[in-house]
């Protein structure tokens, strides 16, 4: 493991202010010595009950202040994008679920979209619909699972089993629509290949009405208690300078104040006809992120409720040819996934199969915002960081 | 031999104050399987109301509705292998879960189930549980270090950190209650725990109502801070799982490890006993002034009858809910005996509430009135467990700089506030 | 067994087997005393001290002084040792259990240990002619209230203590405030 050089210890409030500075980000600098050193590599291992993953985070301490963190990653490495030049375009579609195994739904939705896109297609409105509807379904289950391992991590064990339990709701509409639970495998290039069963809509109106009470009852577990805001307030802050620079997207984005969220940026099925807001925070901090990501659940929430009163007949399947062969080409598109934006680049030569196919996974590139965000915390606060920025590794290792 | 029991029951001094060998080792004996079943039944109870706060049922299979499976718990921890860290001190090691246990199980000599219901009250009463108490710390640094290892010891040390700021919140706490039993005729308060109780007694008040909010205020003040001395959550970061520092007892497994999880609890119910006596009139039942009539006595003592009637009602509900598959049959008899057993202890209690209504020196009053003393008492410490595991299904827990800030800036300046401005009002008004 | 063995002499409890008591006690203290001195292991040290400070506790008890032997317990066995075992336990001590423990000057040591000894024992037999005013045994309930009158009282024969209390915090406060600034990095 390389050195890494010390760093001038920033204190978090002081940090959010120094936009202009970037002096900390240059990690290679190293002008602070001082006697009673009390430097210490600690490493949370692959193997730990906080760290969502298999993901190992080496820690640079000062006595208890961390000064900087190194992430090794790699170990769910499964050769995702490789995979892909091996299979046509249609046998992929299933793998893009393993990716974000969390919100399978939106990653379908960006492979197929980026394909349909290659192809000069497009996906009827019913499947508009339908897509938009069960992804929106999809982010708050994501927001739900987020939720409970983040409160977990940072001792509330709670809060944990009411989300699980809720996000049932949402997996049993899952498993009528597609037969899967997680991995749904729910979208075809082209539209959707299943017709919402009888009794879809109905299902998912009893959803909303089950379901707005229920964050009510997260929040308040949460939002006010003394304890969750000593926890959350001014720590893991990251600036809105800091955020672009690294190319952050999702709630780490907007909690630090940018507003942008590419449903309303750059919209595409269907969203453009929807009425939304996109909850925007102030300070940055780990606790803007939670109110980002509960506001985004009722966001989302008015979504389906507005689609799914306006579903349009039609067919659900695009014209698409049986065969597919897209021209020689290459498109980038992206998605706003749950976790941030999630994209597609895809280099095509004439074949059945991808020349290339890379995806831009958000916890990917999020996670290098752990490094800014823990600097001058304590030891305790790096898990409840790595819990805000909401990562999967099966994303960030694809 | 039935004059022997009749004449100690009837003496109103504790056995260790009338010098009573014999019957100070009955207690003794009484009180350390009390207070082990007391642990069970708190294990059990934890993870049931874990599990109902959680929207889960919790245990259920081992025993009907999991009530054996405390005693599961027990053998299979005693059945683990035993395994000590090579480099570590044997001698050390060994030793520590022991310390614990000692500090938590000698504090309940001096606890007051009843004006006379006691091992042993001394003098300094008060003062041998916060000494003893704070012996317990030894047994978590001791068991720390022992373990040999990185971890563990930081985790140690935190805890102990913890516990050693945090008593300085409860002494300063438990002082201003000890103020309050000094404003009677005399002028002299006492140290005594059986003292305290006969304080409040002779005062008329709670001293949780005393002056309030003052009383109040250095209830809440002991309140959190017995949380924090017995390392729970909120503030439990020293044992929680996710934290890169593993709690003191890693390395203990086994038999050793369940040692560690005895004295924990032993020393919850130890500080809710001190709460209890110093601050909600220890054994007294509630409203001994305002409802003083002898029919408000004897409805009073009909509560444990009743208390054990409902507990057997809601075990027969139980067992009519069972599923009706012969697979639950075996389930279903066993919660059916411990429905009739409760139902029987509750009928015992009526016999003898009802029997003994007089107060005279009959040997039902006497049971009757040993009955009531000790199980008002329970009934008040039993509620301060429900709330230390209703604290933990709530909270999240705090990062231990933000405990250690707690302790130090917030807890000790109001404390100090409330034995100044209670010391000031105690002079004024008396 | 008669429930009631009070003595006209003091109001609590009854001494039981005292001579028993007092040889178990002093013994222990003296033989962790010597183990304190003896143990390679500093950690050994310490416990064999915690036993040390039990058993004078213990002692106090025997001589009707049950607030001291209770703040005996709570300062120093459960407030003073922890911070020893604290420092020995945050600070590596390897190296010194390797060093040799009796070093080469040792019989002045035993010299000056036999000169101390011989002191205690002429105090001690000739203390009837050294203090000549027998001091009245408290009862033991009024221990504390004894204690409390002297440090508290008003001025005169009774709280002639209280001015020395009050210097006595205050040096203590002192000492906190410089433990608190050697310790911060930055003030």
């Amino acid at each position: 493991m390389s050195e890494r050089a010390n760093d001038q210890t920033n204190d978090a409030s002081n940090r959010a202010l120094s936009s202009t500075d970037r002096s900390y980000l240059d990690l290679e600098t190293s002008d602070k010595t001082y006697l009673d050193s009390n430097e210490l590599v600690i490493n949370m291992g692959p193997q730990h009950p906080a760290t969502h993953g298999v993901l190992r985070v080496i820690l640079k301490l000062d006595g208890e202040r961390v000064l900087g963190t190194e992430c090794v990653i790699g170990y769910l490495h499964r050769g995702v994008e490789k995979i892909a030049e091996n299979r046509t375009y249609t046998m992929f579609n299933p793998y893009v679920d393993r990716m974000d195994y969390c919100a399978a739904v939106s990653n379908g939705l960006g492979y197929c979209e980026a394909v349909e896109k290659l192809l000069n297609v497009e996906a009827p409105a019913r499947a508009k619909y339908i897509r938009v509807i069960l992804t929106e379904l999809q982010r708050i289950a994501s927001h739900q699972l987020w939720l409970g391992t983040h409160a977990l991590d940072i001792g509330a064990m709670t809060p944990l089993f009411y989300t699980f339990r809720d996000r049932e709701e949402i997996l049993k509409i899952f498993e009528k629509y597609c037969g899967a639970r997680l991995t749904t495998h729910a979208f075809r290039i082209g539209g959707c290949q299943y017709e919402t069963y009888a009794g879809f809509e109905k299902d998912v109106k009893n959803f909303l009405a089950f379901f707005a009470p229920k964050i009510d009852e997260y929040e308040a577990l949460l939002t006010t208690n003394r304890i969750w805001l000593e926890r959350t307030r001014n720590v893991g802050v990251i600036s809105a300078a800091d955020a672009i620079a690294l190319g952050v997207t999702g709630p780490v984005l907007r909690a630090s104040g940018v507003q942008w969220d590419l449903r309303k940026a750059q919209p595409y099925a269907a969203y453009s006809e929807f009425d939304f807001e996109i909850p925007v925070g102030t300070n940055g901090d780990t606790y803007d992120r939670y109110l980002v990501r509960m506001e985004e659940m009722r966001q989302s929430m008015r979504i389906v409720e507005q689609a799914v009163n306006a579903i349009p007949e039609g067919p659900i399947m695009g014209k698409v040819p049986k065969v597919i062969k897209p021209p020689v080409g290459e498109i980038y598109h992206s998605i706003e996934a749950p976790k941030g934006e999630l994209g597609y680049f895809i280099v095509s030569d004439g074949s059945t199969q991808p020349y290339r196919l890379r995806v831009r996974p958000p916890s990917f590139v999020n996670l290098q915002a752990l490094d800014i965000m823990v600097r001058g915390l304590l030891v305790a606060d790096v898990v409840a960081v790595i819990g805000t920025i909401d990562i999967v590794l099966g994303e960030v290792d694809r | 031999m039935p004059n022997f029991i009749m004449s100690y029951l009837g003496s109103k001094v504790t056995p260790g104050e009338a010098g009573n060998q014999f019957w100070a080792l009955i207690y003794v004996l009484i009180i350390f399987a009390g207070v082990s079943v007391a642990v069970i039944c708190m294990n059990w109870i934890e993870r049931k109301a874990l599990a109902h706060f959680q929207i889960r049922l919790g245990p259920m299979r081992v025993g009907p509705h999991g009530l054996l499976q405390p005693i599961a718990d027990a053998v299979k921890l005693m059945l683990k292998e035993d395994i000590i860290p090579a480099e570590a001190d044997q001698f050390v090691f060994w030793i520590a879960p022991l310390i614990g246990l000692l500090a938590a199980f000698t504090v309940y000599t001096v606890i007051p189930f009843g004006p006379s219901q006691a091992v042993s009250d001394m003098n300094i009463g008060i003062l041998f549980m916060l000494g003893v108490s704070s012996l317990g710390v030894l047994g978590i640094v001791v068991s720390g270090w022992a373990s040999n290892s990185h971890y563990p010891l930081i985790g140690a040390l935190r805890s102990s950190a913890q516990m050693v700021s945090y008593e300085v919140a409860m002494g300063l706490a438990v002082v201003s209650a000890i103020l309050m039993t000094s404003l009677n005729a005399k002028g002299t308060g006492t140290l005594s725990m059986i003292g305290i109780v006969q304080a409040q007694q002779q005062q008329g008040v709670w001293f949780i109502f005393k002056f309030f909010p003052l009383g109040f205020l250095a209830f809440v003040i002991f309140a959190i801070a017995m949380i924090a001395e017995t390392n729970r959550a909120p503030f439990d970061m020293a044992e929680a799982e996710s934290e890169l520092t593993a709690g003191y007892h890693t390395e203990y497994s086994g038999l050793r490890w369940s040692l560690f999880m005895l004295a924990e609890y032993a020393a919850m119910i130890a500080v809710s006993s001190i709460a209890v006596t110093l601050w909600l009139g220890g054994w007294m039942r509630p409203f001994p002034n305002l409802l003083h009539a002898p029919a408000w006595d004897f409805i009073f003592s009909l509560f444990p009858g009743l208390t054990f009637l409902g507990l057997a009602a809601i075990t027969f509900v139980g067992v009519a809910r069972m599923p009706p598959q012969s697979f639950f049959k075996i389930q279903r008899i066993g919660l059916a005996v411990f429905a009739a057993l409760l139902g029987f202890i509750a009928l015992l209690l009526l016999v003898i509430a009802v029997a003994g209504r007089t107060a005279d020196t009959s040997v039902a009053a006497r049971f009757r009135e040993g009955i009531d003393y000790v199980y008002w008492f329970v009934l008040k410490v039993a509620v301060f467990m429900y709330l230390f595991i209703w604290y933990r299904a709530t909270w999240p827990r705090y990062r231990f700089d933000q405990l250690m800030k707690i302790g130090w800036k917030v807890m000790l300046p109001i404390s100090l506030g409330v034995l100044i401005v209670t010391a000031i009002v105690g002079v004024i008004f008396s | 067994m008669n429930p009631a063995m009070n003595s006209a002499f003091n109001a609590g409890m009854a001494p039981v087997a005292t001579p028993w008591f007092f040889y178990v006690l002093a013994g222990l203290a003296v033989a962790s005393g010597v183990a304190v001195i003896t143990r390679r292991n500093a950690v050994h040290a310490a416990l064999a001290l915690i036993v040390t400070l039990l058993s004078v506790a213990g002692l106090y008890l025997m001589l009707y002084a049950p607030f001291v032997a209770g703040v005996q317990i709570i300062v120093y066995a459960g407030g003073i040792m922890v911070l020893f075992l604290f420092v020995i336990m945050l600070v590596n001590i390897e190296r010194s259990s390797k060093e040799r423990r009796f070093n080469r000057i040792w019989p002045v040591g035993l010299a000056a240990a036999c000169a101390l000894m011989a002191l205690f024992v002429s105090a001690f037999v000739k203390g009837k002619a050294l203090f000549p005013d027998r001091g009245m045994p408290l009862p033991e309930a009024s221990n504390t209230q004894q204690i409390a009158t002297l440090l508290y009282g008003e001025a005169g024969r009774m709280g002639q203590y209280t001015f020395a209390f009050e210097i006595a915090s205050l040096l203590l406060l002192v000492a906190i405030l410089g433990a608190v600034i050697m310790t911060k990095k930055k003030i």
